[in-house]
């Protein structure tokens, strides 16, 4: 077999993910214990630990059921890390679903090609409506999704779209195909502040069985896109894996631990945020081939927090209220809130397909309320306009 | 528009006239902290972000007695002044120092500050190049390139800075009003790890030296005003902490008491007392004919 293209690929190539899952099913009470008096701040006063800095053997661990044992004092290790480095706050956001037009297949996904849905995609002036009633709800990050549609949500469509809505939102991402040619540096210089792209498994076998058609088929295109985008100047990367795909949890979560590393040192001028969507009931009638428990979701958020201090963990309208309040509490950065998964959905629900249901169907300012009972600051803005308006046509 | 004034340069409002409980913010007359040709009597400059909620820093920034107060400029919304913005809650008299943070390099360092200038009419700029999302560690060529930038553009530059004595020099022949170099990265609670640099800046600095990021407790604060700096800026510390406005006036008190430790002028470090009554080792130095101060004469 020759090697993979792509700097990630070869290097994850070269981590034995079944055998570091091995190790975690293997590890001790004491190994655990060890672990967590060395990433323990001991409050937020105290210095942060200078030799707290974890490889993958050590999330392995802290992933392991011997720490799920733990979890209690995982998450509080987990959140006086959290409090240090991002503080009493947390991020809101909200997605902005353009079109759920696909030409990919894959067997999960109420947007996958040939599902008999209503499809649509906004032209400019509904996703401008969309838009001012996201920022009228106090949105000012915006995440643009879309299914992968290469003719109706092409280049020049993106481009349009966040020329569009730059006045309205200073930070602008996109979760949509990944893009090969100057696209990412177009949408840079746009105004585009972030790139999504979730690689879903980094099980290649099961990436194959699951990604039936389509250019998201390409494991490879899809891994190596961050270079591109990061190249391209995009300040935040954002992966993540759909945690109920893969049988082996803790390998794709191991994997997710390595990419975020890989990108953070590899592309030192972007922030990396990473989330872990469990499966959710959709037109796919998908069913998980794994169930991780809540228990487990938990400890997947704590142990990634201890592994990346820095990194920023996004938790979607997937899960419910309670798991929501909860993870704001121990790991999660930024959340979204108040989400519509259908294309056109905030003005008028009803006439597209959704791509997933969600479970906290609170208001945004609801969601905000509950963080500030929980003693955080809801943070709508965090960021400044990437292009200078004036200077621009 | 923000409460704050800008023009509050001095001895006035409510944030500089002491501390809750009775104690005081300040070192005592005639020791002003002197910025850009404005006094103030406070040292210890407060951040804005990290808090739990705008109440709690709006207490915290009064009892922390600061007189100058930072805010991140990507965290304002002009949209919503007066409905709940971060500088609705800055008390009014402090002095608003708006911060670039987020700017990865000089050109957007510069547009950002002249949007705050725009928005605040505030020409104090605290200059933030921290193009690593990691360390927010700043970008020194960047952030001189920025400097330069901004003093021909008329503004009053407080740059955030890597502890490096000649960067210092640079940033202040470059006409920066302070130098700001850090103690330890931002957020990080370890304290002055970098002090020999410090000491060093100090020794050669003709601006005052405002050591920001890293101080993570009250006695951090000391330290670094113990051996000369300036001032100091603490956010994290305080906004984290289980009472972050009894943290901020735990920081005041300690500000003031290294200042004045400073100005007291310490005892030498350790020496043994015996040591100051006779000198065991040498006392033979001219104590008789064992002193060979004749030369070659023996």
């Amino acid at each position: 077999m020759s090697a993979p293209p792509g700097v990630f690929a070869r290097e994850l190539a070269a981590v034995d993910l079944p055998g570091l899952s091995a190790r975690s099913q293997r590890a001790t009470p004491t190994e655990v214990d060890a672990l967590l008096r060395r990433v323990d701040p001991g409050g937020a006063g105290r210095p942060a630990p200078a030799d707290a800095r974890l490889g993958l053997d050590e999330l392995a661990v802290l992933l392991s059921p011997a720490a799920g044992a733990r979890l209690e004092d995982l998450a509080l290790a987990a959140r006086e890390t959290t409090l240090r480095r991002f503080g009493r706050a947390v991020r809101l956001f909200a997605p902005l679903y353009v079109s759920n037009a696909c030409l990919s297949s894959c067997t999960y996904c109420g947007f996958a090609k040939g599902l008999p849905v209503a499809r649509r995609t906004l032209d400019l002036d509904e996703v401008e409506a969309e838009g001012r009633l996201l920022a009228d709800r106090g949105f000012r990050h915006l995440l643009l999704v879309s299914g992968e549609h290469r003719v109706e949500v092409s280049a020049d469509y993106l481009v349009a779209v966040v020329e569009r809505l730059r006045p309205l939102f200073p930070s602008l991402s996109i979760e949509t195909q990944t893009w090969s040619d100057d696209t990412y540096a177009r949408l840079v210089r746009a105004g585009l502040e972030g790139v999504v792209h979730y690689q879903e498994t980094y099980d290649r076998a099961r990436y194959a069985q699951v990604h039936v058609a389509g250019w998201k088929r390409d494991y490879d295109r899809r891994l190596s896109s961050f270079d591109r985008a990061a190249a391209a100047g995009a300040r935040r990367l954002g992966i993540g894996a759909l945690l109920g795909l893969a049988p082996d949890w803790r390998a794709d979560v191991l994997a997710l631990g390595a990419h975020a590393a890989f990108l953070s040192r590899r592309h030192w001028r972007t922030e990396v945020s990473v989330a872990l969507p469990r499966i959710k009931p959709s037109a796919s009638d998908f069913p998980p081939v794994v169930v991780v428990s809540d228990a487990e979701f938990v400890q997947a958020h704590a142990a990634l927090r201890l592994f990346g201090p820095d990194l920023a963990l996004t938790l979607s309208t997937r899960e419910p209220p309670a798991m929501r309040d909860g993870l704001a509490r121990i790991a999660v950065t930024s959340m979204s809130a108040g989400s519509s998964t259908e294309p056109g959905g905030y003005g008028s629900a009803g006439t597209a397909q959704e791509q997933f249901s969600i479970s906290d169907e609170r208001p945004p300012a609801e969601v905000a309320a509950m963080l500030v009972r929980a003693g955080y600051e809801p943070v709508w803005k965090d960021a400044f306009p990437l292009v200078d308006a004036s200077a621009q046509g | 528009m923000s409460q704050a004034s800008i023009e509050s340069a001095g001895h006035v409002g409510a944030a500089g006239s002491g501390l809750p409980g009775g104690g005081t913010s300040q070192s005592g007359a005639g020791d002003d902290l002197v910025v850009a040709g404005r006094a103030f009597r406070s040292r210890l400059m407060v951040g804005t972000g990290k808090f739990a909620a705008h109440e709690i820093m709006r207490a915290s920034l009064l009892a922390s007695g600061a007189q100058i107060v930072t805010v991140a400029l990507r965290r304002v919304d002009l949209a919503r002044l007066g409905e709940g913005d971060v500088l609705d809650f800055v008390p009014a008299g402090m002095t608003l120092l708006p911060n670039t943070s987020g700017a990865v390099d000089a050109a957007e360092a510069h547009r950002l500050a002249r949007l705050g200038r725009a928005a605040t009419g505030t020409d104090l700029v605290k200059l933030e190049v921290t193009p690593d999302p990691r360390t927010l560690a700043p970008d020194p060529v960047e952030t001189l390139r920025a400097a330069e930038l901004l003093v021909a553009d008329g503004f009053t530059v407080l740059p955030y800075c890597s502890a490096d004595p000649v960067l210092a020099r640079r940033l202040e022949e470059a006409g920066c009003a302070t130098v700001m170099p850090l103690g330890s990265w931002i957020g990080s609670n370890r304290g002055l790890r970098t002090r020999d640099a410090l000491e060093a800046i100090i020794a050669g600095a003709g601006v005052p030296v405002v050591v920001d990021a890293g101080l993570g407790v009250p006695s951090d604060a000391a330290e670094a005003m113990e051996i000369g700096a300036d001032a100091v800026l603490v956010n994290t510390a305080i906004a984290v902490a289980a009472d972050p406005v009894l943290m901020a006036r735990a920081f005041a008190l300690a500000t003031v008491a290294g200042r004045l430790g400073h100005l007291a002028g310490r005892a030498g470090p350790g020496a043994p007392t015996e040591a100051s009554a006779s000198s065991p080792l040498t006392g033979f130095l001219g104590a008789g004919p064992a002193t060979g101060s004749g030369g070659g004469a023996a």
